[in-house]
């Protein structure tokens, strides 16, 4: 969990977000969301696989962060999980962008 | 004239089970347990003669019935030539399916021993049935070699179930508090239940009444290690059934050539039990059907901020004051933005939404200082909304009460704008997860089984048939049972087709688009068997002929077709006896037609289907005749149409070869009809009631 730029907090989850990594995502979010920061990226950089636990735990969070009067997006998604992203129909909730930077390039 | 090619060939009325071949692209390395190799040498020459005969069938059939068309039909009684005709075209389309499903149809290899180590859970499912048969398919399902937990999904949630369940060890599942005044979409709810509050990776899926054999995961479990295999399913074959099978309970045709040519084509599909299904790819399934219900729900939300807008926007504060106005426009572009960003897809949800309340947002901010005491008033009344969504999986009626709630007040253009705003948020992208957002198996239908498995291809999963029977099942015993089994599938197809059409889904290869259609075309049949019984009635009593043509022109054509297609099934059939599924295929066809009128009602019109839980669990008596009547009145009508027509004969004002030609039809009619007298004089399986004895 890092800073990242205009008061986004950029959380970086690695290796296999699976029913495993899953309730992580989801405990790092809600703590966030407590102490106050709202606007959250999710960088996917460093995950090489991802699976419906894992993608549960994304809504989960955007539910969270948007309860909070924030957001949630996604950044850095690699092959596999922009397929699987595109095979669950994901990608038409949550954006997947490039970058970090971009993601809140309207913020 | 051919109800024979037609009855002759008839596909996949008897619902059985998938296989595929899998799209090599999507391979990740792992060993390929499957390819399409015919395994004895016996199997390659009637591979080649069921191709041959396939092609010699419908060149024929083409020529017959573009005869037919072109040049035979009797214009003076267009009101039966017609609708023969296109019962015989009916027929030859089933026929091009039937042949597409063969053209690869073979056995495939055994697939590789399973590796240790993989998770399974074996979910038996029950809602009637009694203890003691589901205590039998409880132990054999213990007694399943490869590790796996076991658990009964009681859907009636009955104490000596549980009973049941905990005396053998296994687990039990039943529908929590959070279904409570919610749709319960029977089995497919019960296993969606099941799937939330379990972690295996792998599910073997059985009904109350199929007895597994210890190797089922042996036998089967190898598949899984091609990643793209999401299904592997097996023959439902039952042991309470006499070698003359007179309910047509075994289906050796479709759990055999067809499912096997389905897999061929990667696309043979879940038929309900004795399967064995991967947990990621149902979630995924999941996941993907909240996502477009999701968007429904956003879209219908757009929809209602739209109408509060206008409305708003015609009070006379907003035609007062330029301001008010020009926010309250400002809003509404936002607003159709939004709805034509969501239509399109050209945005995501939740950027849309996200903009969309910083718009609203900062507008609101802009008009506070000017609009004060609306606003108090407004806050009251927007207060009284429910915008509380529950749980997820209605998340469509919920907004449509959000929706008409705020489109029944009055509200102030401040007002309307928080309103929109409260009602945006409501949906928002922020649906709870838990509880039961995910409803992995299609609930569109009464048979979820052929319906998931349709997403489950069309989001490019494969599938596989094993045809191996590992599971012994228990049939139903009285033909009123048997009526309502195949009544609920026929119902179950015909709603797939009309809510989830295969032609429409863009994930689906061609040929399993035209499998899956071809499973829903061979449900129209009863229509076109009116048609086959009218014609020679009609020509007997009144002389009348729908085709025009000499008798030899007739024949030159038909006949080639007739005995072509026969032997294709003859071969295609590897000497199986699927007569008696010929003969239902025709004698149901009140059945077919019900179901297709009930499931039409029941989807435009909202019409309940009157579906009813198969009752498997024993005879008792004789069936009544008032369930067959229709077809006795067709019997009827046959016999007399005869009488009459050989009267006329005798009389000389009846044509000789055409009453021989509709004699002999009327004669084949009756053969198959009679099918109903053994089922309705059958009073169950006696045989297996002295051995059971033994046995326990």
């Amino acid at each position: 969990m890092e800073d990242g730029p205009g008061g986004v907090v950029v959380l970086k989850p690695e290796g296999r977000l699976n029913m495993v990594a899953a309730p992580a995502v989801r405990e790092a979010v809600a703590s966030i969301v407590e102490g106050g920061r709202t606007k959250i990226a999710v960088d996917l950089r460093a995950v090489e696989f991802i699976d419906s636990s894992g993608l549960g735990a994304l809504i989960s969070g955007l539910k969270t962060a948007r309860q909070a009067g924030g957001d949630l997006r996604i950044a850095g998604a690699n092959d596999q999980v922009r397929l699987v992203l595109s095979l669950t129909n994901l990608e038409r909730v949550l954006t997947p962008y490039d970058t970090v930077e971009n993601a809140y390039g309207d913020a | 004239m051919s109800p024979w090619s037609w009855c002759a060939v008839k596909s996949d009325q008897t619902r059985v089970l998938p296989s595929g071949e899998i799209d090599d692209s999507k391979l990740d390395g792992l060993p390929q347990p499957v390819d399409q190799a015919p395994t004895e040498r016996g199997a390659t020459a009637r591979f080649i003669a069921v191709r041959i005969l396939v092609l010699l069938t419908l060149i024929s059939g083409t020529i017959y019935i573009g005869w037919r068309w072109l040049f035979s039909l009797n214009f003076d009684a267009w009101w039966i030539a017609i609708p023969l005709v296109l019962a015989e075209t009916y027929a030859l389309i089933d026929v091009f399916f039937f042949g597409f499903t063969l053209w690869r149809a073979k056995s495939r290899p055994a697939p590789p021993a399973p590796p240790p180590g993989l998770t399974v859970d074996v979910f038996i499912t029950t809602y009637n049935e009694e203890i003691d048969i589901v205590r039998r398919t409880a132990q054999a399902a213990k007694r399943i070699r490869y590790p796996h937990r076991t658990y009964v999904l009681d859907d009636g949630n009955r104490p000596a179930m549980k009973a049941m369940a905990g005396e053998l060890g296994i687990g039990y599942i039943t529908r929590g508090p959070g279904w409570e005044n919610r749709p319960l979409h029977a089995k497919a709810g019960n296993l969606n239940n099941a799937l939330l509050q379990t972690d295996g990776e792998f599910l073997l899926i059985l009904d109350a009444d199929q007895v597994p054999r210890p190797q089922i995961l042996d036998r089967t479990l190898g598949y899984f290690s091609k990643r793209t295999i999401a299904l592997v399913q097996t023959p439902q074959e039952f042991i309470n059934v006499p070698d003359h099978d007179p309910l047509g309970s075994q289906a050796p045709l479709f759990y055999g050539p067809i499912q096997q040519g389905k897999d061929g084509w990667n696309a043979a599909f879940f038929c309900g039990s004795n399967a064995i299904l991967r947990r990621e790819a149902l979630m995924q399934l999941g996941i993907s059907r909240y996502v477009i219900e999701l968007e429904e729900a956003v879209a219908t939300a757009l929809r209602g901020a739209t109408r509060v807008l206008r409305r708003a926007r015609r009070r006379p504060e907003a035609k007062a004051d330029p301001r008010v106005a020009a926010a309250l426009d400002e809003i509404r572009f936002a607003v159709l933005a939004a709805r034509r960003a969501v239509r399109d897809h050209t945005e995501s949800l939740a950027t849309v939404t996200y903009r969309l309340q910083q718009t609203i947002t900062r507008v609101s901010e802009e008009l506070v200082g000017a609009d004060l005491a609306l606003i108090a008033q407004d806050l009251e009344a927007i207060g009284e909304l429910n915008t509380e969504t529950s749980a997820d999986f209605d998340v469509l009626s919920d907004v449509g009460s959000n929706v008409d709630a705020l489109t029944a007040r009055e509200l102030s253009p401040l007002g309307a704008l928080s309103s929109v705003q409260k009602l945006l948020r409501s949906i928002d992208v922020d649906r709870d997860d838990e509880a039961q957002p995910l409803m992995p198996l299609a609930t569109i239908s009464v048979t979820e089984d052929m319906a998931t498995s349709m997403r489950l291809h069309d989001m490019g999963w494969g599938s596989v048939y094993h045809h191996e029977t590992l599971a012994d099942g228990l049939a139903p015993e009285d033909l009123g049972t048997m009526m309502k089994q195949r009544l609920r599938w026929a119902q179950g197809t015909i709603q797939v087709m009309l809510r989830e059409n295969p032609w429409a889904q863009k994930g689906l290869s061609f040929p399993q688009r035209t499998l899956y259609f071809a499973t829903m075309w061979s449900y129209l049949s009863g229509f076109a068997a009116l048609a086959f019984f009218a014609a020679p009635i009609i020509f007997l009593v009144g002389g009348v002929l729908p085709v025009s043509s000499s008798a030899l022109e007739f024949f030159l054509r038909f006949l080639p077709y007739l005995v072509i297609s026969q032997l294709l099934f003859f071969v295609a059939s590897r000497g199986l006896s699927t007569w008696r599924g010929q003969q239902y295929s025709l004698a149901l066809f009140p059945i077919w037609i019900r179901s297709v009128t009930s499931a039409v009602a029941n989807v435009w019109f909202g019409t309940p289907l009157g579906f009813v839980v198969t009752d498997k669990s024993g005879p008792s008596g004789r069936a009544p005749l008032r369930l067959v009547w229709p077809q006795l009145v067709v019997a009827i009508l046959l016999v007399i149409a005869t009488i009459v027509g050989v009267i006329r004969l005798v009389l000389g004002i009846g044509e000789p070869i055409g009453t021989a030609i509709n004699v002999g039809w009327v004669v084949f009619d009756l053969i198959i009809l009679s099918v109903l007298v053994h089922a309705v004089r059958y009073r169950g399986y006696r045989a297996e009631e002295k051995s059971e004895g033994t046995a326990a």
